[in-house]
Protein backbone atom coordinates (compact mmCIF):
# COMPACT_ATOMS: atom_id res chain seq x y z
CA UNK A 1 0.00 0.00 0.00
CA UNK A 2 1.81 3.45 -0.95
CA UNK A 3 1.94 6.24 0.85
CA UNK A 4 -1.16 7.96 -1.14
CA UNK A 5 -3.22 4.80 -0.23
CA UNK A 6 -3.20 5.32 3.07
CA UNK A 7 -3.70 8.82 3.20
CA UNK A 8 -6.74 8.07 0.92
CA UNK A 9 -7.70 5.50 3.72
CA UNK A 10 -7.10 7.90 6.30
CA UNK A 11 -9.34 9.94 4.85
CA UNK A 12 -12.34 7.66 4.98
CA UNK A 13 -11.95 7.16 8.28
CA UNK A 14 -14.48 8.14 10.57
CA UNK A 15 -11.69 9.19 13.24
CA UNK A 16 -9.02 10.43 10.64
CA UNK A 17 -11.18 12.32 8.30
CA UNK A 18 -11.18 15.94 9.96
CA UNK A 19 -7.98 16.37 10.19
CA UNK A 20 -6.18 18.26 7.87
CA UNK A 21 -4.30 17.02 4.73
CA UNK A 22 -1.22 17.80 5.85
CA UNK A 23 -1.95 16.14 8.98
CA UNK A 24 -2.78 12.92 7.26
CA UNK A 25 0.33 13.03 5.46
CA UNK A 26 2.58 13.36 8.84
CA UNK A 27 1.06 10.58 9.65
CA UNK A 28 0.69 8.91 6.87
CA UNK A 29 4.79 8.71 6.86
CA UNK A 30 4.41 6.02 10.17
CA UNK A 31 2.06 4.04 8.52
CA UNK A 32 2.42 0.65 6.49
CA UNK A 33 0.22 -2.02 5.29
CA UNK A 34 0.00 -5.38 7.95
CA UNK A 35 -1.36 -8.73 7.09
CA UNK A 36 -2.10 -11.65 9.68
CA UNK A 37 -3.54 -14.54 8.00
CA UNK A 38 -5.80 -16.69 10.38
CA UNK A 39 -4.50 -17.61 13.77
CA UNK A 40 -1.48 -15.70 14.05
CA UNK A 41 -0.54 -13.77 16.71
CA UNK A 42 -0.09 -9.72 16.45
CA UNK A 43 1.64 -9.42 19.48
CA UNK A 44 2.15 -10.82 22.97
CA UNK A 45 1.42 -9.56 26.58
CA UNK A 46 4.98 -7.83 27.45
CA UNK A 47 5.97 -6.79 23.48
CA UNK A 48 6.94 -3.62 23.26
CA UNK A 49 3.56 -1.54 21.96
CA UNK A 50 5.49 -0.56 18.91
CA UNK A 51 2.53 -0.18 16.86
CA UNK A 52 -1.17 0.79 17.06
CA UNK A 53 -3.29 -0.99 14.45
CA UNK A 54 -6.56 0.72 12.34
CA UNK A 55 -8.27 -2.70 11.19
CA UNK A 56 -8.92 -2.46 7.74
CA UNK A 57 -10.58 -5.83 7.39
CA UNK A 58 -10.67 -9.19 10.03
CA UNK A 59 -11.24 -9.91 13.68
CA UNK A 60 -8.84 -10.06 16.61
CA UNK A 61 -9.11 -11.41 19.67
CA UNK A 62 -7.60 -9.65 22.78
CA UNK A 63 -6.78 -12.14 25.63
CA UNK A 64 -4.62 -13.32 28.22
CA UNK A 65 -3.13 -16.15 29.57
CA UNK A 66 -4.07 -17.91 33.08
CA UNK A 67 -2.21 -19.75 34.60
CA UNK A 68 -2.81 -23.56 34.61
CA UNK A 69 -5.84 -22.76 32.05
CA UNK A 70 -6.15 -22.02 28.82
CA UNK A 71 -6.05 -18.35 27.67
CA UNK A 72 -9.24 -16.16 27.84
CA UNK A 73 -10.72 -13.80 24.99
CA UNK A 74 -11.24 -10.57 27.19
CA UNK A 75 -12.99 -8.85 23.94
CA UNK A 76 -12.92 -9.29 20.32
CA UNK A 77 -12.00 -6.14 17.95
CA UNK A 78 -13.22 -5.69 14.28
CA UNK A 79 -13.31 -3.87 11.20
CA UNK A 80 -12.74 0.16 11.78
CA UNK A 81 -11.94 -0.86 15.38
CA UNK A 82 -8.31 0.28 16.82
CA UNK A 83 -5.76 -2.30 18.38
CA UNK A 84 -3.42 -1.69 20.69
CA UNK A 85 -3.85 1.15 23.67
CA UNK A 86 -0.31 0.55 25.64
CA UNK A 87 1.37 2.82 23.45
CA UNK A 88 -0.09 6.04 24.94
CA UNK A 89 1.21 5.21 28.04
CA UNK A 90 4.65 4.23 29.83
CA UNK A 91 6.04 1.67 29.84
CA UNK A 92 4.87 1.12 26.11
CA UNK A 93 4.43 -2.67 26.65
CA UNK A 94 1.74 -4.52 25.98
CA UNK A 95 -0.83 -5.79 28.34
CA UNK A 96 -2.55 -8.53 26.13
CA UNK A 97 -2.05 -10.72 23.49
CA UNK A 98 -3.90 -10.26 19.67
CA UNK A 99 -4.59 -13.26 17.75
CA UNK A 100 -5.86 -12.90 14.32
CA UNK A 101 -9.07 -14.81 14.65
CA UNK A 102 -9.95 -14.37 10.48
CA UNK A 103 -7.12 -13.04 7.95
CA UNK A 104 -6.60 -9.48 9.50
CA UNK A 105 -5.32 -6.52 6.88
CA UNK A 106 -4.55 -3.26 8.82
CA UNK A 107 -3.01 -0.19 8.83
CA UNK A 108 -0.16 0.23 11.54
CA UNK A 109 0.76 3.35 13.03
CA UNK A 110 4.74 3.60 14.27
CA UNK A 111 3.99 4.34 17.82
CA UNK A 112 7.16 6.64 19.10
CA UNK A 113 6.59 8.34 15.45
CA UNK A 114 3.21 9.35 16.15
CA UNK A 115 3.55 10.44 19.86
CA UNK A 116 6.65 12.66 18.72
CA UNK A 117 4.09 14.12 15.87
CA UNK A 118 1.46 14.74 18.74
CA UNK A 119 4.99 16.60 20.49
CA UNK A 120 5.86 18.50 17.72
CA UNK A 121 2.00 19.43 16.90
CA UNK A 122 -0.05 19.65 19.78
CA UNK A 123 -3.40 20.84 18.26
CA UNK A 124 -3.10 17.63 16.41
CA UNK A 125 -2.05 15.52 19.36
CA UNK A 126 -4.95 16.82 21.21
CA UNK A 127 -6.94 15.70 18.37
CA UNK A 128 -5.83 12.23 17.62
CA UNK A 129 -7.03 12.05 21.88
CA UNK A 130 -10.34 13.55 21.26
CA UNK A 131 -10.99 10.66 18.80
CA UNK A 132 -9.45 7.80 20.49
CA UNK A 133 -10.75 8.46 23.42
CA UNK A 134 -14.38 7.85 22.78
CA UNK A 135 -12.84 4.26 21.28
CA UNK A 136 -11.64 3.70 24.94
CA UNK A 137 -14.48 4.96 26.87
CA UNK A 138 -16.67 1.80 25.12
CA UNK A 139 -14.29 -0.51 25.76
CA UNK A 140 -14.34 0.52 29.27
CA UNK A 141 -17.67 0.61 30.10
CA UNK A 142 -18.11 -2.76 27.84
CA UNK A 143 -15.35 -4.09 30.39
CA UNK A 144 -17.27 -2.95 33.46
CA UNK A 145 -20.65 -4.64 32.39
CA UNK A 146 -18.43 -7.83 32.24
CA UNK A 147 -16.99 -7.75 35.34
CA UNK A 148 -20.86 -7.26 36.61
CA UNK A 149 -21.16 -11.07 35.42
CA UNK A 150 -24.88 -10.39 34.57
CA UNK A 151 -25.67 -13.57 33.03
CA UNK A 152 -24.68 -14.93 36.51
CA UNK A 153 -27.16 -17.07 38.24
CA UNK A 154 -26.69 -14.28 41.05
CA UNK A 155 -28.08 -11.27 39.19
CA UNK A 156 -31.78 -10.53 37.98
CA UNK B 1 -75.19 -18.87 27.14
CA UNK B 2 -71.95 -17.26 28.46
CA UNK B 3 -69.78 -19.30 29.81
CA UNK B 4 -67.95 -18.74 33.51
CA UNK B 5 -64.53 -17.69 33.64
CA UNK B 6 -62.06 -19.57 34.82
CA UNK B 7 -61.09 -18.21 38.10
CA UNK B 8 -57.97 -16.49 37.58
CA UNK B 9 -56.50 -17.83 41.16
CA UNK B 10 -57.19 -21.63 40.00
CA UNK B 11 -53.97 -23.37 38.74
CA UNK B 12 -55.21 -25.38 35.99
CA UNK B 13 -53.74 -29.11 35.99
CA UNK B 14 -51.12 -28.90 33.08
CA UNK B 15 -48.82 -32.48 32.26
CA UNK B 16 -45.32 -32.36 30.81
CA UNK B 17 -45.21 -34.03 27.53
CA UNK B 18 -41.68 -32.83 26.76
CA UNK B 19 -39.05 -31.64 28.64
CA UNK B 20 -35.35 -30.37 26.65
CA UNK B 21 -32.27 -29.94 28.84
CA UNK B 22 -31.11 -26.11 27.16
CA UNK B 23 -28.25 -26.08 28.99
CA UNK B 24 -27.12 -27.33 32.77
CA UNK B 25 -29.25 -25.64 35.22
CA UNK B 26 -31.63 -24.76 32.84
CA UNK B 27 -34.33 -27.00 30.90
CA UNK B 28 -37.83 -25.86 28.87
CA UNK B 29 -41.17 -28.14 29.08
CA UNK B 30 -43.76 -28.58 26.91
CA UNK B 31 -47.08 -28.71 28.85
CA UNK B 32 -50.87 -29.38 27.93
CA UNK B 33 -53.83 -29.39 30.00
CA UNK B 34 -55.38 -32.13 31.38
CA UNK B 35 -59.27 -31.24 31.82
CA UNK B 36 -59.41 -27.26 30.42
CA UNK B 37 -58.88 -25.80 26.95
CA UNK B 38 -55.51 -25.01 25.86
CA UNK B 39 -55.23 -20.89 27.06
CA UNK B 40 -54.26 -18.53 24.40
CA UNK B 41 -51.56 -16.17 24.83
CA UNK B 42 -49.70 -13.50 23.11
CA UNK B 43 -45.55 -12.81 22.80
CA UNK B 44 -44.35 -11.79 26.10
CA UNK B 45 -46.88 -12.43 28.29
CA UNK B 46 -46.10 -15.05 31.55
CA UNK B 47 -47.74 -17.69 33.49
CA UNK B 48 -47.15 -18.84 36.87
CA UNK B 49 -46.38 -22.00 37.37
CA UNK B 50 -46.99 -24.40 40.37
CA UNK B 51 -45.00 -26.68 41.65
CA UNK B 52 -47.26 -29.03 43.74
CA UNK B 53 -46.56 -28.67 47.53
CA UNK B 54 -43.81 -26.64 46.76
CA UNK B 55 -45.05 -23.33 45.37
CA UNK B 56 -45.65 -21.32 42.54
CA UNK B 57 -43.36 -18.47 40.04
CA UNK B 58 -43.84 -16.76 37.51
CA UNK B 59 -42.70 -18.14 33.84
CA UNK B 60 -42.48 -16.53 30.53
CA UNK B 61 -44.12 -18.24 27.78
CA UNK B 62 -41.43 -19.14 25.40
CA UNK B 63 -43.18 -21.03 23.17
CA UNK B 64 -44.71 -20.70 19.71
CA UNK B 65 -48.04 -18.18 19.93
CA UNK B 66 -49.21 -20.00 16.82
CA UNK B 67 -48.54 -24.08 17.81
CA UNK B 68 -51.49 -25.11 19.93
CA UNK B 69 -50.68 -28.14 20.54
CA UNK B 70 -48.81 -27.20 23.65
CA UNK B 71 -47.10 -24.60 25.73
CA UNK B 72 -43.43 -23.93 26.44
CA UNK B 73 -42.03 -22.74 29.26
CA UNK B 74 -37.64 -22.54 29.81
CA UNK B 75 -36.75 -22.54 33.50
CA UNK B 76 -34.03 -21.93 34.91
CA UNK B 77 -33.09 -23.32 38.57
CA UNK B 78 -32.34 -20.65 40.81
CA UNK B 79 -34.60 -21.47 43.74
CA UNK B 80 -36.63 -24.58 45.27
CA UNK B 81 -40.26 -23.53 43.05
CA UNK B 82 -37.93 -23.43 39.77
CA UNK B 83 -35.75 -25.96 40.10
CA UNK B 84 -38.69 -28.47 41.12
CA UNK B 85 -40.64 -26.99 37.94
CA UNK B 86 -37.51 -27.49 35.70
CA UNK B 87 -37.36 -31.25 36.83
CA UNK B 88 -40.64 -31.98 36.47
CA UNK B 89 -40.25 -34.91 33.71
CA UNK B 90 -42.48 -36.06 30.85
CA UNK B 91 -45.92 -37.20 32.10
CA UNK B 92 -45.40 -35.01 35.43
CA UNK B 93 -47.71 -32.57 36.75
CA UNK B 94 -48.19 -29.24 37.59
CA UNK B 95 -50.14 -26.31 37.57
CA UNK B 96 -50.59 -23.01 35.46
CA UNK B 97 -52.30 -19.80 35.76
CA UNK B 98 -52.70 -17.46 32.89
CA UNK B 99 -51.41 -15.95 30.59
CA UNK B 100 -50.97 -12.55 32.50
CA UNK B 101 -49.16 -9.03 31.92
CA UNK B 102 -48.66 -7.21 28.84
CA UNK B 103 -46.91 -8.15 25.70
CA UNK B 104 -44.41 -7.07 23.11
CA UNK B 105 -46.34 -4.90 20.69
CA UNK B 106 -45.23 -6.48 17.62
CA UNK B 107 -48.88 -6.19 15.48
CA UNK B 108 -48.40 -1.62 15.99
CA UNK B 109 -44.67 -1.74 14.41
CA UNK B 110 -45.82 -2.25 10.78
CA UNK B 111 -43.39 -0.61 8.06
CA UNK B 112 -41.05 -0.50 10.93
CA UNK B 113 -37.23 -2.18 11.50
CA UNK B 114 -37.96 -4.86 14.24
CA UNK B 115 -34.35 -5.18 16.94
CA UNK B 116 -34.41 -7.87 19.25
CA UNK B 117 -31.89 -7.48 22.08
CA UNK B 118 -31.64 -10.84 24.12
CA UNK B 119 -29.22 -11.39 27.08
CA UNK B 120 -29.06 -14.86 28.37
CA UNK B 121 -32.32 -16.20 29.04
CA UNK B 122 -34.13 -13.20 28.15
CA UNK B 123 -34.17 -14.46 24.97
CA UNK B 124 -36.98 -16.93 25.87
CA UNK B 125 -39.44 -14.33 26.35
CA UNK B 126 -38.56 -13.00 22.97
CA UNK B 127 -38.66 -16.18 21.29
CA UNK B 128 -42.34 -16.08 20.68
CA UNK B 129 -42.35 -12.43 19.08
CA UNK B 130 -39.51 -13.85 17.42
CA UNK B 131 -41.53 -16.71 16.11
CA UNK B 132 -44.31 -14.39 15.33
CA UNK B 133 -42.08 -11.71 13.27
CA UNK B 134 -40.68 -14.26 11.01
CA UNK B 135 -43.87 -15.68 10.05
CA UNK B 136 -45.57 -12.23 9.24
CA UNK B 137 -41.99 -10.84 7.90
CA UNK B 138 -43.23 -9.02 4.52
CA UNK B 139 -45.42 -6.52 7.57
CA UNK B 140 -41.88 -5.39 8.88
CA UNK B 141 -39.22 -3.29 7.36
CA UNK B 142 -36.34 -5.75 8.45
CA UNK B 143 -35.75 -7.88 11.38
CA UNK B 144 -32.31 -8.18 13.60
CA UNK B 145 -31.52 -10.53 16.69
CA UNK B 146 -28.68 -9.46 19.01
CA UNK B 147 -27.98 -12.08 21.26
CA UNK B 148 -25.03 -11.86 24.18
CA UNK B 149 -24.62 -14.80 26.54
CA UNK B 150 -22.28 -15.41 28.96
CA UNK B 151 -20.33 -18.22 27.16
CA UNK B 152 -20.80 -19.72 24.15
CA UNK B 153 -21.68 -23.13 25.79
CA UNK B 154 -24.54 -21.22 27.77
CA UNK B 155 -26.42 -19.44 24.23
CA UNK B 156 -29.67 -20.49 24.17
CA UNK B 157 -31.78 -21.99 21.68
CA UNK B 158 -28.16 -21.78 20.03
CA UNK B 159 -29.53 -24.39 16.98
CA UNK B 160 -32.87 -22.78 16.84
CA UNK B 161 -30.53 -19.29 16.23
CA UNK B 162 -28.19 -20.70 14.18
CA UNK B 163 -31.53 -21.53 11.92
CA UNK B 164 -32.80 -17.52 12.03
CA UNK B 165 -29.64 -16.92 11.06
CA UNK B 166 -29.50 -18.90 7.47
CA UNK B 167 -33.56 -16.98 7.33
CA UNK B 168 -33.74 -14.49 4.46
CA UNK B 169 -34.68 -11.43 5.78
CA UNK B 170 -33.25 -12.12 9.65
CA UNK B 171 -29.85 -10.78 9.93
CA UNK B 172 -28.49 -12.48 13.38
CA UNK B 173 -25.35 -11.19 15.76
CA UNK B 174 -24.28 -12.93 18.60
CA UNK B 175 -21.87 -12.42 21.15
CA UNK B 176 -20.28 -13.83 24.24
CA UNK B 177 -19.20 -12.34 27.67
CA UNK B 178 -16.27 -14.88 27.90
CA UNK B 179 -14.57 -17.35 25.65
CA UNK B 180 -11.83 -19.43 25.77
CA UNK B 181 -9.24 -18.77 23.46
CA UNK B 182 -9.73 -20.54 20.00
CA UNK B 183 -13.28 -19.69 19.57
CA UNK B 184 -13.78 -17.17 16.40
CA UNK B 185 -17.04 -15.77 17.53
CA UNK B 186 -17.46 -12.20 18.87
CA UNK B 187 -16.37 -11.63 22.58
CA UNK B 188 -17.89 -8.39 24.38
CA UNK B 189 -21.32 -7.05 25.88
CA UNK B 190 -23.97 -6.84 24.20
CA UNK B 191 -24.33 -2.87 23.44
CA UNK B 192 -21.11 -3.39 21.20
CA UNK B 193 -23.06 -4.45 18.81
CA UNK B 194 -26.16 -1.95 18.66
CA UNK B 195 -24.22 0.39 16.44
CA UNK B 196 -23.94 -3.01 13.94
CA UNK B 197 -26.92 -3.90 14.36
CA UNK B 198 -28.64 -0.22 13.78
CA UNK B 199 -26.52 0.20 10.58
CA UNK B 200 -27.93 2.04 8.04
CA UNK B 201 -31.39 2.36 9.32
CA UNK B 202 -32.99 5.61 10.67
CA UNK B 203 -33.01 4.99 14.32
CA UNK B 204 -36.53 6.81 14.31
CA UNK B 205 -37.99 4.02 12.66
CA UNK B 206 -36.59 1.15 14.50
CA UNK B 207 -38.79 -0.59 17.18
CA UNK B 208 -36.91 -2.43 20.25
CA UNK B 209 -37.91 -5.08 22.22
CA UNK B 210 -34.72 -5.57 25.16
CA UNK B 211 -35.17 -8.37 27.50
CA UNK B 212 -32.08 -9.72 29.74
CA UNK B 213 -30.96 -9.16 33.19
CA UNK B 214 -32.38 -5.44 34.35
CA UNK B 215 -29.00 -3.93 34.02
CA UNK B 216 -28.07 -4.91 30.60
CA UNK B 217 -31.42 -3.87 29.42
CA UNK B 218 -30.90 -0.71 31.23
CA UNK B 219 -27.33 0.24 29.33
CA UNK B 220 -29.11 -1.20 26.28
CA UNK B 221 -31.56 1.22 26.13
CA UNK B 222 -29.77 3.79 27.43
CA UNK B 223 -27.80 3.57 24.34
CA UNK B 224 -29.89 2.81 21.63
CA UNK B 225 -31.79 6.05 23.17
CA UNK B 226 -28.61 7.56 22.55
CA UNK B 227 -28.62 6.35 19.08
CA UNK B 228 -32.09 8.41 18.62
CA UNK B 229 -34.40 5.40 18.29
CA UNK B 230 -37.16 6.92 20.35
CA UNK B 231 -38.02 6.20 24.13
CA UNK B 232 -41.55 4.94 23.36
CA UNK B 233 -40.30 2.55 20.62
CA UNK B 234 -37.96 0.56 22.73
CA UNK B 235 -39.25 -1.98 24.90
CA UNK B 236 -38.24 -3.93 28.36
CA UNK B 237 -39.40 -6.77 30.30
CA UNK B 238 -38.87 -6.00 34.19
CA UNK B 239 -39.27 -8.38 36.45
CA UNK B 240 -39.74 -8.60 40.04
CA UNK B 241 -41.56 -11.42 42.10
CA UNK B 242 -45.56 -12.04 41.67
CA UNK B 243 -47.75 -13.66 44.04
CA UNK B 244 -51.58 -13.08 42.91
CA UNK B 245 -50.53 -11.57 38.78
CA UNK B 246 -53.48 -10.01 38.75
CA UNK B 247 -53.39 -6.55 40.59
CA UNK B 248 -54.37 -7.29 43.56
CA UNK B 249 -51.47 -8.07 46.58
CA UNK B 250 -49.48 -5.48 45.13
CA UNK B 251 -46.67 -7.94 45.99
CA UNK B 252 -45.04 -6.63 42.13
CA UNK B 253 -45.45 -2.93 42.52
CA UNK B 254 -42.36 -1.00 40.83
CA UNK B 255 -42.98 2.62 41.40
CA UNK B 256 -46.81 3.55 39.91
CA UNK B 257 -46.88 0.06 37.68
CA UNK B 258 -47.77 -3.41 39.42
CA UNK B 259 -45.48 -5.55 37.14
CA UNK B 260 -47.98 -8.36 36.18
CA UNK B 261 -50.81 -6.19 35.30
CA UNK B 262 -49.31 -3.16 33.91
CA UNK B 263 -46.28 -4.96 32.69
CA UNK B 264 -43.58 -6.87 32.86
CA UNK B 265 -43.31 -5.42 29.38
CA UNK B 266 -43.17 -1.42 29.10
CA UNK B 267 -42.14 1.60 27.21
CA UNK B 268 -38.75 2.55 28.37
CA UNK B 269 -39.72 6.44 28.27
CA UNK B 270 -42.16 5.33 31.63
CA UNK B 271 -39.54 3.42 33.07
CA UNK B 272 -35.99 5.18 32.46
CA UNK B 273 -35.86 6.95 35.62
CA UNK B 274 -36.89 4.68 37.44
CA UNK B 275 -34.32 2.19 36.27
CA UNK B 276 -31.73 4.34 37.67
CA UNK B 277 -33.26 4.17 41.24
CA UNK B 278 -31.04 2.17 43.57
CA UNK B 279 -32.60 -0.65 45.52
CA UNK B 280 -36.07 -0.21 43.88
C1 LIG C 1 -42.78 -11.74 34.46
C2 LIG C 1 -41.73 -12.72 34.86
C3 LIG C 1 -41.27 -13.65 33.95
C4 LIG C 1 -40.31 -14.58 34.31
N1 LIG C 1 -39.92 -15.51 33.39
C5 LIG C 1 -39.03 -16.47 33.76
C6 LIG C 1 -38.66 -17.49 32.83
O1 LIG C 1 -39.11 -17.53 31.68
N2 LIG C 1 -37.79 -18.42 33.24
C7 LIG C 1 -37.25 -18.40 34.51
O2 LIG C 1 -36.46 -19.29 34.81
N3 LIG C 1 -37.56 -17.44 35.39
C8 LIG C 1 -38.45 -16.49 35.05
N4 LIG C 1 -38.81 -15.53 35.97
C9 LIG C 1 -38.13 -15.49 37.25
C10 LIG C 1 -38.76 -16.42 38.29
O3 LIG C 1 -40.12 -16.11 38.47
C11 LIG C 1 -38.01 -16.21 39.60
O4 LIG C 1 -36.68 -16.57 39.46
C12 LIG C 1 -38.62 -16.93 40.80
O5 LIG C 1 -38.24 -16.21 41.93
C13 LIG C 1 -38.12 -18.34 40.97
O6 LIG C 1 -38.62 -18.85 42.17
P1 LIG C 1 -37.77 -19.80 43.14
O7 LIG C 1 -38.62 -20.14 44.30
O8 LIG C 1 -37.23 -20.93 42.32
O9 LIG C 1 -36.55 -18.96 43.57
P2 LIG C 1 -36.51 -17.88 44.75
O10 LIG C 1 -36.51 -18.60 46.07
O11 LIG C 1 -37.56 -16.85 44.50
O12 LIG C 1 -35.11 -17.26 44.49
C14 LIG C 1 -33.91 -17.99 44.80
C15 LIG C 1 -32.73 -17.11 44.61
O13 LIG C 1 -32.64 -16.71 43.24
C16 LIG C 1 -32.66 -15.32 43.14
N5 LIG C 1 -33.51 -15.00 42.01
C17 LIG C 1 -34.84 -14.85 42.02
N6 LIG C 1 -35.27 -14.52 40.78
C18 LIG C 1 -34.20 -14.48 40.00
C19 LIG C 1 -34.01 -14.20 38.62
N7 LIG C 1 -35.02 -13.85 37.81
N8 LIG C 1 -32.75 -14.26 38.13
C20 LIG C 1 -31.73 -14.59 38.92
N9 LIG C 1 -31.85 -14.85 40.22
C21 LIG C 1 -33.07 -14.79 40.77
C22 LIG C 1 -33.28 -14.81 44.43
O14 LIG C 1 -32.75 -13.52 44.73
C23 LIG C 1 -32.82 -15.83 45.42
O15 LIG C 1 -31.52 -15.55 45.86
C24 LIG C 1 -39.76 -14.57 35.61
C25 LIG C 1 -40.20 -13.62 36.54
C26 LIG C 1 -41.16 -12.70 36.18
C27 LIG C 1 -41.63 -11.70 37.17
S1 LIG D 1 -48.41 -9.99 41.88
FE1 LIG D 1 -50.09 -9.31 43.01
S2 LIG D 1 -50.33 -7.31 42.26
FE2 LIG D 1 -48.85 -8.13 40.94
Amino acid sequence: MTRIEIEALLADHPDFHQFTAAERARLAAWAREERYPAGTTIFNEEDPADTVFLLLEGDVAVQNALPGGPPVIIETLHTGDMLGWAWLVPPFRRMSDAIAQTDVRAVGLDAAGVRALCNAHPEMGYRLFQNWLPHLVQRFRSQRLQILDVYSERSR
Amino acid sequence: MTLPLPDPMLPMRFRVVERFDEQPGVASLALVPVEDAMPLFRPGQFNMLYAFGIGEAAISISGDPHEHGWMVHTIREVGAVSRALARIHPGGMLGLRGPFGAHWPLRRQSGRHLLFVAGGLGLAPLRPAILQALREKTRYASLTLVCGARAPEQMLYRDEVDGWARQPGMDVLRIVDHANAGWTGRVGVVTTLLGAALGPHDPESVSAFVCGPEIMMRFTARDLAIAGVPGGRIWLSLERNMKCAIGRCGRCQWGPDFLCRDGPVLPYDRVARRLAIKEL
